[in-house]
């Protein structure tokens, strides 16, 4: 499909995503990597970059990297290198930041995703994907705060020296609902396999957004990078309120300066940062504190065996081993915990279909509706399993079971079989109390009858709803058919 | 090639330092006496030549070594900021950052 | 018995173990003589409470029969060196009365092996220089003539060694810091394979370049202080070579009968001058009546080791030092509007003239559109240099020739010409570039009857046979014991 067009434009994005890696240290000192200790607590010598300290790799950042080329299909380069990134900033201890510049851990990779497009009738899925250029290891900066110190600011270097995975995109993307989903997919795959907490709150995962237009064919329009987007929600709001912003320039027949520029959640606006004058010359050099990291084929390997299937590979076994439909099992494996509750159900109850359906639907729609999570849903994957196998065995009919489903929910019961009894929900299936109602029920309607035979087929409807209402809904509607065709036959 | 009084004002600007005009025209003078003697490294041909980094790489691998991810450094906020300028609340003050 | 300060560290040793002698009153003996000759400006900081009770701490070793090598044996280091116990300020104002809350990891390494501290010495701010003139606090003067300077950049170490003001001292070497100032001083000094000592606590000027090493009046002390100093520091210095720390004094009375001394051609060109070249060749005649062989070998970069040293020092270097930006740690300007105007003032008022000057060709050479042309470029060339080297290595053992192209100069004779300076390196800087061990022997007296020393390069981890070569040297001559009148 060719890229929607807003008023003639077609919108080009790219992304620049820091994941905090989840490492116990940071990644050149021994300093912890806690969120929200009291001011340089957590900052060491190395951090503070005090005179005569140097910094020594941590290998769990390293580790983490290798694993996230890896989900992504990537190369990971046998040698790469650390450079000095030059600029004087009070949150940049050393005056400069020690990333990956030339030759970076991780080149290439792919990310892939389902985009959703339309609603309701028209409502439809679209495969993308997004091509990586690279991700490389960089230490964080410190933070300035700028309240309560009268013309003056605060910094703090605790999270200064936190290794990051700066992971960057080509500019693939062609709507803000595109960049969203593609943000959406990444967080999923650093939290999927633990490389990343995810909290984007905390500033664990920060994206920045490259959005410029142009016309269609046309060469690439000037971008502006919009910076450290903390949510889902802002991330579309700003793209879409950039996007408007640089057509309505360009209409009035203004050029795009290149800018970072920032998004401010209570006017729904961007604007452009205090830019250093400088900021071009980073005086990028490889850092002689650090040689060259080398990462045997070995170390990768091993890495690949112990990681965690990802959840392309286990949507696909779903299609396989369950005979899932692709859908059900992307859907399935949106989040670890589904994944694993299905495959428990699955499993327990022999009815992959049914168990996708029930959680697919009746379960997400209440975890979507609630705050709880899968994992601590009051139905859990065994109970589900019972019921399904009371449905297939026929004990109780789908409404039946969507109401013991409800009760077991509600806290009204916890055995599945219990309330079926205490609600009285098993179905008739004993044929001579069924005959004897279906007699009654001939005899009380004999007009019915008449007209039936007449060949109203309404009339017929009429005498099952007549037996089913008699048997207080627990006949086997089709049983119930059966009989009375025989007896009127 | 020679730098010019421009160049000065950009680098001395790159690296943060204040220099008033006469030091301005003597570091001019000084840089650009150096850079003469520099010409002769230019015109060497290193075509083929891998740069040398960390020195011992000339005779054997010097790769980067790892250490295990343990936290292990204590608090030592108060003698890490023993000799700092300007503390408040154990944060580092500076003239306002404007972002 | 001869006075305390005239033994080598290797006798004091000795006596300290036998209880000839307490290493509080050997402590003693050394700060008095600092205190007597404070106006050669060796001592940037002492403090007599500290070295008291490192001393007595080694006392009481002592008398538990501890048998560390050094125990009690006093010593000084370059200020260069990060320490708790005294300020640690690289020679410059922006870091004047700087606490470090750690010492530097050779400072640990020998005080475990029972080293007590005498103070901080003297050098050439930040490390560069060549005259010890670029200290931010007041020049060294050289014990041989007081008008001349000591060399640099451990200009204090060099003259708290020649004058006796402490037994041995640490130095560092980037491009000849240790060699140059021990050959003017008349000492021996040392500076081992880059990586050998750990470069933690080292405030750096070079990171390529920078390394450790001992500065004694003799071959065998320079190798019982290497032995101690040496060895990985996995958990602290990414550079330090995962090499174990060796013995060095094991092989120092090997015969050197058919030892293959490379004369390096370049080093003896228009710009030695004769009172050197006389006192150089009668050492390689002397080393020849020791059974030595001498060899005509080739460095043909000798020369191009100037520029290409001069752009990779100052480069590593202006970004060494951003750091030091008022924020975090040292002196920050009393006056400022703005940040910009904070660093600005900070970095002018806090850093020297030669300091300020090889940030700003640092900062250039590195600046958008030059890095390949000035950077890149050096350090190909880098590489060519230790080539060089090792196709010389294939003809010989060791590669020896002058330290430095004159004698001493006069203090302010270089004036405000840094580039004279830069070309006295030139027989220093091929050696660093090529990250191999160096040193520097007494062998005679020049012009003004100022010491000259004799360089002995040796290949990456030779240390050994360097010390071995000029400890047969030693024995056989006496240059090393000469000293200045009146110390």
């Amino acid at each position: 499909m060719t890229a929607k067009l807003i008023q003639g434009y077609e919108v080009v994005i790219g992304f620049e995503t820091h994941a905090q890696l989840s490492t116990q240290s940071k990644i050149f000192s021994r300093a912890p990597t806690a969120f929200g200790a009291e001011p340089n607590t957590q900052a060491c010598p190395v951090d503070l970059a005090l005179p005569g300290t140097l910094p020594v790799m941590n290998k769990g950042a390293v580790e983490r990297a290798i694993e996230f080329g890896l989900a992504v299909n990537a190369t990971i380069a046998p040698r790469s290198i650390f450079a000095r990134k030059n600029y004087f900033y009070p949150d940049l201890p050393k005056g400069y930041q020690i990333s990956q510049y030339e030759i970076p851990v991780v080149q290439g990779g792919v990310v892939e995703f389902y985009l959703e497009t339309g609603k309701g009738a028209d409502a439809a899925r679209e495969k993308k994907s997004v091509r990586l250029v690279r991700a490389h290891l960089e230490e964080d900066a410190g933070k300035s705060l700028h309240e309560d110190f009268v013309g003056q600011s605060g910094i703090d270097l605790n999270r200064a020296g936190t290794p990051l995975l700066e992971i960057v995109t080509e500019p693939d993307m062609r709507s803000s609902d595109e960049a969203v989903a593609y943000a959406k997919e990444l967080h999923k795959i650093v939290t999927w396999i633990g490389i990343c907490d995810g909290n984007m709150q905390e500033g664990s995962f920060r994206c920045d957004a490259n959005v410029s237009v142009r016309k269609p064919g046309g060469p690439l329009g000037t971008r502006r990078e919009i910076k450290n987007l903390n949510s889902f929600k802002f991330m579309q709001q700003a793209i879409d309120f950039e996007i408007r912003w640089q057509i309505e320039e360009i209409e009035d027949g203004r050029a795009i300066q290149q800018a970072t520029v920032l998004f401010d959640p209570d006017t729904g606006e961007t604007r452009a940062m205090r830019t250093k004058e400088d900021a071009a010359d980073y005086r990028y050099f490889p850092d002689p504190d650090l040689p060259p990291l080398v990462v045997a084929p070995e170390w990768v390997e091993r890495v690949r065996s112990e990681m965690a299937e990802l959840p392309r590979v286990m949507a696909a076994r779903f299609v396989r081993d369950y005979g899932l439909p692709e859908y059900d099992a992307t859907t399935l494996t949106q989040s670890k915990a589904m994944a694993a509750y299905f495959e428990e159900a699955a499993k327990a109850s022999g009815q992959p279909k049914l168990a996708s359906n029930w959680i697919m639907g009746e379960l997400s729609r209440r975890i979507n509706a609630g705050e709880i999570t899968i994992d601590r849903a009051p139905v859990g994957p065994d109970k589900l399993a019972t019921l399904i196998g009371r449905i297939n065995d026929g004990t109780i009919s789908n409404n039946a079971a969507r109401q013991v489903f409800d009760a077991l929910w509600g806290g009204e019961g916890t055995e599945v079989d219990a309330i079926i009894d205490a609600q009285g929900l098993r179905q008739m299936n004993d044929a001579g109390a069924l005959e004897k109602i279906i007699d009654e029920v001939i005899a009380a309607n004999p007009d019915n009858v008449a007209q039936f035979k007449a060949g109203k087929d309404k009339a017929f409807n009429a005498l099952v709803g007549q037996a089913m209402k008699a048997s207080k809904g627990k006949a086997n509607p089709a049983q119930v058919n059966e009989l009375l065709k025989k007896k009127l036959g | 090639m020679a730098l010019t009084p421009q160049d000065i004002a950009r680098i001395a600007n790159l690296a943060r330092l204040e220099l008033n005009p006469s030091e301005s025209e003597r570091m001019l003078t000084q840089i650009n006496g150096f850079f003469d003697i520099v010409e002769k490294m230019r015109a060497v041909d290193t075509s083929g030549v891998e740069p040398l980094a960390h020195p011992v790489a000339a005779i054997q691998d010097v790769a980067l070594r790892l250490r295990e991810d343990v936290a292990s450094e204590p608090d030592g906020r108060e003698a890490n900021q023993r000799s700092a300028p300007a503390v408040e609340r154990g944060l580092f003050l500076v003239p306002k950052v404007i972002e | 018995m001869s006075q305390l300060h005239d033994l080598t560290v290797a006798q004091l040793a000795a006596r300290l173990a036998s209880k000839d002698v307490s290493a509080v009153e050997t402590a003693r003996h050394f700060l008095a003589r600092a205190r007597a000759h404070e106006s050669l400006g060796a001592y940037l900081a002492t403090d007599e409470d500290v070295t008291l009770s490192q001393a007595r701490a080694a006392d009481e070793r002592i008398a538990t029969a501890d048998k560390a090598a050094l125990l009690g044996v006093p010593m000084a280091h370059k200020d260069i060196f990060v320490t708790k116990d005294f300020a640690s300020t690289a020679g410059s104002k922006m870091l004047e009365g700087y606490r470090s809350p750690f010492d530097a990891t050779v400072v640990c390494k020998l005080a475990a092996a029972g080293v007590v501290t005498l103070g901080k010495l003297n050098c050439d701010e930040f490390a560069m220089g060549s005259s010890n003139e670029n200290s931010a606090f007041h020049p060294v003067k050289n014990p041989w003539d007081t008008s001349r300077i000591p060399g640099g950049s451990s200009g204090g170490s060099a003259v708290a060694v020649a004058a006796r003001l402490a037994p041995a001292a640490t130095g560092t070497d980037t491009g000849g810091s240790i060699r140059q100032p021990a050959s003017f001083c008349g000492i021996t000094g040392i500076k081992p394979t880059y990586g050998r000592a750990s470069r933690y606590g080292m405030i750096a000027f070079a990171s390529s370049l920078d390394q450790a090493g001992p500065m004694a009046r003799t071959a065998e002390d320079c190798a019982l202080l290497l032995s101690a100093m040496c060895g990985p520091d996995p958990d602290r210095d990414s550079t330090s070579l995962d090499v174990p720390a060796e013995d060095f004094t094991k092989s120092l009375d090997a015969s050197i009968e058919g030892l293959r001394i490379g004369v390096p051609k370049e080093f003896f060109g228009e710009g030695l001058s004769n009172d050197v070249r006389s006192t150089i060749d009668a050492a390689l005649k002397e080393y020849e009546k020791l059974g030595a062989k001498l060899v005509e070998v080739s460095l043909p970069r000798t020369e191009l080791a100037i520029p290409v040293y001069y752009i990779i020092a100052p480069a590593e270097a202006s970004s060494n030092l951003s750091r030091f930006d008022g924020v975090k740690f040292g002196h920050r300007a009393k006056q400022y509007g703005d940040l910009l105007e904070m660093y600005r003032k900070t970095r002018a008022e806090g850093f020297g003239d030669e300091v300020k000057r090889r940030i700003m060709i640092g900062t250039y050479v590195l600046s958008h559109g030059y890095y390949d042309a000035y950077y890149l470029q050096a350090q190909k060339i880098r590489r060519m240099i230790a080539d060089d080297f090792q196709q010389a290595f294939r003809q010989c053992d060791v590669i020896a020739g002058p330290v430095a192209p004159t004698v001493a100069w006069k203090l302010g004779e270089h004036g405000n010409d840094p580039l004279a300076d830069y070309l006295a390196d030139v027989f220093t800087l091929p050696g660093s570039l090529a990250g191999l061990p160096g040193m520097s022997i007494p062998c005679g007296f020049g012009a003004g009857h100022m010491p000259v020393g004799l360089q002995l390069l040796g290949n990456y981890f030779a240390e050994a046979k360097l010390l071995n070569a000029a400890h047969r040297f030693q024995q056989a001559t006496d240059f090393h014991l000469r000293k200045p009148e009146g110390y």
